[in-house]
């Protein structure tokens, strides 16, 4: 037996193996089974935050972006309780904003369409808030639509710790959380933002955008118009690992 | 042969797109026809629901006094209820208004708005009352059902209808689930 036959897990019945530090969702992900997930982006490290690929270890339920693959552990994704809540989740972000999916620039690439495609979901349940949020257009190049952000924290994580600059932060406590902007005036036109910033160019909703851009790639031939999330994301980390590990 | 079933439909604060949409069915209106009879609906311009209709499609949000009261009367006279479009299951595009108070948005259309003349706030007895804000149904009545999309294309009506009348759960495939 070699050494590496020790290394894998149970995934709804199904054995996946896994790498030395490899997280229970990169593990699913390398093996092809798709995991919802919103502030996670595989290129960054992880947060946790969104719960939404919370799964079942050894009866506990865990974050999969953040939890160690272990060998021998059993791990439970794809049941009803954990789809429900999955639904509950993404039902409570959709409501707690305004998501205008039919004038939305990023309908069709955005994430938690997407998502809420894959859950499946045709009605958000709950009542809308309809929060009255600030949008920051000062920009040339760049808009901050606070209507549609996910509280991800994508950017401001990606902002610090890859582009250096800390453009983005968050501030208030629970639903008064907002995203704000790192300037004298609040504003993106006064603070070091340019389009070239990573945390511009990977918001996984329409929250930040690069102006004059929204509709290069034409609605219906957009990422998630040509494939489901599932299956569209699986592919990419496919793909990235196939470029890190060979 | 078993009766038809009976289909109610109108449009509230929305844009008669989903209605549109539901024509685009083309030549399966036939077959459709085969198994329901609408009653009151603006296909056939009937206004109010006699007695009690199985199915009751409602597009468009809730924006004014005259659409609450239009809701009312399809929640009482219908079996199962459904909110069609983005518009009936949130707001929609016309909720686009929440943004700003009732005042704000009367006095940048008839009063500070471009081109205006003669400006006061219309409000003729015969005018519904607005409503502070632009409500989906579901949070003034019960909805049993929802059909989404900007409108739902024709194949996902026709997919949602056949499945209503089989008795089905009607659950849109993948490729039908849109919300644009």
């Amino acid at each position: 037996m070699s050494p590496d036959s020790n290394r894998t897990f149970f995934l709804d019945g199904q054995e996946i193996p896994f790498r030395e530090g490899q997280s229970v969702f990169d593990a699913a992900m390398s093996a092809g089974v798709f995991i919802p997930h919103l502030c996670h982006n595989p290129d960054y490290e992880p947060h946790s935050s969104c719960r939404l690929c919370t799964v079942i270890v050894n009866g506990r339920p865990f974050a999969s972006c953040t939890q160690p693959a272990v060998a021998g552990q059993m791990v439970q994704s794809d049941t009803a309780e954990l789809r429900a809540m999955r639904r509950t989740l993404t039902q409570m972000l959709f409501v707690e904003g305004n998501h205008y999916c039919p004038s939305c620039e990023k309908s069709g690439s955005c994430k938690l369409q997407a998502t809420a495609y894959h859950l499946g979901l045709q009605d958000n349940h709950y009542p809308q808030f309809f929060p009255r949020r600030e949008m920051d257009a000062s920009h040339a190049d760049i808009i901050l639509d606070r209507d549609r952000c996910i509280l991800c924290g994508l950017c401001v994580r990606i902002s610090r710790d890859v582009d250096r600059k800390n453009v983005f932060a968050m501030t208030g406590r629970g639903i008064h959380t907002v995203i704000v902007v790192d300037s004298a005036s609040g504003l993106l036109k006064d603070s070091r933002v340019t389009v070239e910033d990573e945390a511009v160019q990977h918001c996984p909703v329409g929250a930040i955008l690069v102006k004059g851009k929204a509709f290069e790639v034409p609605i219906g031939e957009r990422i998630y118009d040509k494939e489901p999330i599932a299956v569209a994301s699986v592919r990419r980390f496919q793909a990235r690992e196939a470029l890190t590990h060979g | 042969m078993a009766s038809k079933v009976k289909v109610a439909t109108c449009s509230l604060a929305g844009c008669f797109g989903c209605h549109m949409s539901f024509l685009d069915i083309d030549e399966r209106l036939l077959d459709l026809l085969e198994l329901i009879e609408f009653d009151r609906s603006p296909i056939n311009d009937i206004k109010t629901i006699e007695g009690i209709v199985d199915f009751g499609f409602v597009e468009g949000g809730l924006c004014n006094a005259e659409n609450v009261h239009l809701l009312k009367h399809f929640r009482e006279h219908c079996r199962v209820l459904v909110s069609v479009g983005e518009c009936a299951i949130t707001g929609g595009i016309p909720s686009m208004r929440n943004h700003h108070t009732l005042k704000e948005c009367l006095y940048e259309t008839y009063i500070r708005g471009v081109g205006v003349e003669n400006a006061h706030i219309p409000d003729d007895a015969e005018l519904p009352l607005l409503l502070d804000k632009v409500y989906p149904l579901h949070a003034v009545v019960r909805v049993d059902h929802y059909l989404p999309g900007c409108p739902p294309s024709a194949d996902a009506f026709w997919h949602f209808l056949t499945e209503l009348i089989a008795g089905r759960d009607p659950n849109l495939p993948l490729q039908l689930l849109r919300y644009d």
